[in-house]
């Protein structure tokens, strides 16, 4: 039997913005027209990580990869018939190097299957190991599952990063008639987006890894807990539950051992806070989502009162192949107290965004400068780099040789948090960014406790102050004050980390925060109500692109001239600090 | 209230809700999916349809709104015929996002989770759309922008009448 050759076009949230989804039509009305269809097999795969708007591949029977980007509609002409004709690939949209460096330094092992596979064909899963690590399972001794993966070093990769063995361990020795695990896929942290990539792109990953929580714990029932915001994600996990049902992975007898298994899903209504686990299943249970004290911890009383294992997306994913390669294999990567891989989601001020995954250890520098591919803009230099979201913490551009791993990101306070990583530049402020997380937690704060509820909203006061220039000295030391304050005292993961970026801030960029109370400036040119809108002769390099974007027609631009801003015209609309890379308005 | 937008939302019969409560009767947590399968109905959750939930499932209408008002998801009024989301996500506020709802506000007329005066737009931010490779990012209703720019808003909201 000759082998077809693949069209593989990512089609996960962002290549489906980018247009995908017509590209893909194209391509079978291309290949339809020209008698071709047969010779082809076109894929639908999820996102594979990197922004590149639409995505093809085209893979020969042998193996040979070609990679397209960026690729548009009007290009799926040409590349039918330079390419999958004519046997000449098509220069024009041709993967270039940032491509492929991007990868090189990866190591996939929880995005192995993403952009490579059909989400929604359960075989395409099959045929590349899926399921194995179950039937290898079901035919084991549960309280040896428990074993591998506590051997494996696996921690959890939502955030806290707990054994992820000790807690099955707990919940496995826990009494119980019911037990539950639930499966955490409300991504709140802004900035994070590795769990809807998973869950569009590699859904039987996370069924497989809770049917063998499932297993060796001695639960029959699992729910996934998954953000209103992803649709994509919730219908492909619905349609690869649906498959796995009617292929006997789950149900009454799970790989036709007396093992039974199910598994549903609960879309949230909007609340960060649900990430919180006790919150979660609170939520699940139709209340308001407030957490609530431990212990007891969800492994003795969970849901509906019953032992349960709670795990996010990523550390389900990881466990397929932990049972597939052995605990030996996995904790062979990474450093000693911090195993595996981690995916981070490289976003903000550097060429390169998407999702990384790199062995844990791997420096802020290496992750920045090798998949990140540098910074954004050749003039601004690092600045500094944001982990862990809103309980996490800023890490100045000289601390960016530290490894990241749960214990060396603490020590600098920041967090691992789920593995969002914000790279900032020199027209990044910093007082401006805490603000912002500050912001973020007062709104999603659950209100129950009064620390969180009201010391996060005073301080959020005091630093929308600063940022409009009506800061005085004593509101840095009320900040750090409260801060402490609040992380000691908060119930809750969420109000006891919600501090972390703004004492994070003010220990490494304390100069920012005093330009902004002293001097009545932004030193990154960022906070609106300190701006003048005028050109620094010096800085301008007479680009004009300030004066093409302004929409009142307030900048006067000639070749060759400095721009000026007619202060009697601007609208302070901020467009043309936007558009200059320069640091030359201010 | 907006009379224009109020008479655009079907009125509420207490055979549709019943149905839907009925779908949810036996599950025991499913307050939250049967509200969200009411506000896919309506566009928003019905006093109405509290009240009648609240009877049916032997609740307080109290301990509902309690769950309503808790999320971020559910809407209480009726909202304009398209929803612009944009996003306000870490990477989306570094690549500048705050201007591309600075400018949203100022010529919609219009201030965060408010319709506007023609029950044209609901303008609302979430926190993150997932998509911060192509930040700044917005959605209108099912369509998604991203690598926004305030010079294309003109362009982009003349597509929604």
């Amino acid at each position: 039997m000759s082998e077809k050759r693949k069209i593989l076009i990512c089609m996960g949230t962002s290549g489906i913005a980018a247009g995908a989804t017509g590209v893909a039509r194209l391509f079978e009305q291309e290949l339809g027209k020209r008698n071709l269809a047969d010779g082809f097999q076109i894929i639908r795969t999820g996102d594979r990580g990197l922004f590149r708007d639409v995505l093809v591949d085209v893979i020969e029977p042998d193996g040979q990869r070609t990679t397209y980007e960026y690729v548009k509609a009007e290009d799926v002409v040409p590349i039918v018939e330079e390419h999958l004709i004519e046997g000449n690939p098509y220069a024009k949209r041709l993967a270039g190097k940032s491509y492929h460096d991007f990868f090189k330094s990866q190591m996939r092992i929880v995005l192995k299957n993403c952009g490579e596979i059909d989400p929604e064909d359960i075989e395409a899963y099959v045929m590349h190991d899926g399921y194995s690590a179950l039937r290898k399972a079901v035919q084991d001794d549960s309280a040896q599952i428990v074993k591998t993966v506590t051997d494996s070093g696996l921690r959890g990769r939502g955030g806290a990063g707990f054994l992820t063995g000790m807690k099955w361990k707990f919940c496995r020795e826990a009494a119980g008639d019911q037990k539950y695990i639930v499966c955490n896929a409300d991504e709140g942290d802004p900035g994070a987006f590795m769990d809807r990539s998973v869950l569009e792109g590699d859904p039987h990953a996370v069924i497989e890894g809770m049917a063998i929580a499932g297993f060796a714990v001695g639960a029959s029932r699992g729910v996934v807990y998954c953000r209103a915001e992803y649709p994509l994600a919730v219908k492909r996990l619905q349609k690869a539950i649906d498959q796995s049902r009617e292929k006997g992975f789950l149900g009454k007898s799970v790989c036709g051992s007396p093992f039974e298994f199910d598994i549903s899903i609960m879309q949230g209504a909007g609340a960060f806070v649900c990430g919180e686990e006790t919150a979660l299943l609170a939520s699940i249970e139709g209340k308001r989502g407030t957490p609530r004290i431990k212990p007891p911890f969800p492994a003795q009383q969970g849901l509906w009162g019953k032992p349960t294992v709670i795990n996010n997306v990523e550390t389900f994913a990881n466990v397929p192949h932990i049972i597939n390669h052995g605990a030996e294999w996995f904790a062979s990567i990474g450093t000693e107290k911090s195993k595996g891989t981690k995916v981070f989601a490289l976003a903000g001020k550097v060429k390169n965004t998407g999702l990384v995954e790199v062995p844990m250890g791997t420096t802020i520098r290496e992750l920045v400068f090798g998949p990140g591919g540098g910074m954004l803009h050749k003039k601004l230099g690092l600045k500094g780099v944001q982990l862990g979201g809103p309980s996490g913490g800023c890490i100045p551009a000289a601390m960016a040789d530290t490894p990241i791993d749960y214990e060396s990101l603490q020590s600098t306070g920041a967090i691992m948090g789920s593995g969002g990583v914000i790279i900032m530049d020199e027209k990044t402020c910093m007082v401006d960014v805490a603000r912002y997380f500050t912001g973020f937690t007062v709104s999603e704060s659950c209100g129950q406790c009064t620390p969180c509820r009201v010391g996060l909203k005073r301080m959020h006061e005091v630093l929308t102050r600063v940022v409009e220039g009506e800061g005085v000295p004593a509101d840095l030391e009320f900040l750090g004050n409260m801060g402490n304050t609040i992380c000691a005292t908060s119930l809750c993961g969420l109000g006891q980390t919600a501090p972390n970026p703004v004492l994070t801030t003010l220990r490494y960029f304390r100069d920012e925060f005093d330009a902004h109370v002293q001097r009545k400036e932004c030193p990154a040119h960022v906070c609106t109500t300190l701006m003048h809108y005028e050109v620094i002769e010096d800085m301008c390099i007479k680009c004009g692109a300030c004066a093409k974007v302004c929409p009142a027609g307030a900048v006067t631009w000639e070749r060759g001239k400095t721009a000026r801003i007619d202060p009697a015209k601007c609208t302070r609309c901020n467009a043309c600090n936007t558009a200059c890379k320069y640091m030359a308005i201010r | 209230m907006n009379k224009e937008i109020s008479t655009s939302v079907s009125a509420v019969k207490r055979e549709d809700v019943m149905k839907i409560i009925n779908a949810f009767r036996d599950q025991p947590g499913a307050l939250i999916p049967l509200l969200q399968a009411v506000q896919r109905e309506y566009g928003y959750v019905p006093k109405e349809a509290v009240d009648l939930i609240a009877d049916e499932l032997g609740m307080f209408p109290v301990d509902i709104y309690g769950v309503l008002t808790f999320y971020a998801q559910f809407y209480l009024e009726p909202r304009g015929r398209h929803t612009i989301r944009v996003c306000e996500g870490t990477a989306c506020y570094i690549m500048g996002g705050k201007d591309i709802l600075d400018r949203l506000k100022t010529d919609l007329g219009v201030e965060e989770s408010k319709t506007t005066a023609d029950g044209r737009f609901y303008l609302e931010t979430v926190a993150c759309l997932g998509c911060c490779g192509m930040a700044p990012a917005m959605m209108i209703d099912e369509d998604f922008y991203g690598n926004c720019t305030v010079g294309q808003l003109d362009e982009i909201l003349k597509k929604y009448e």
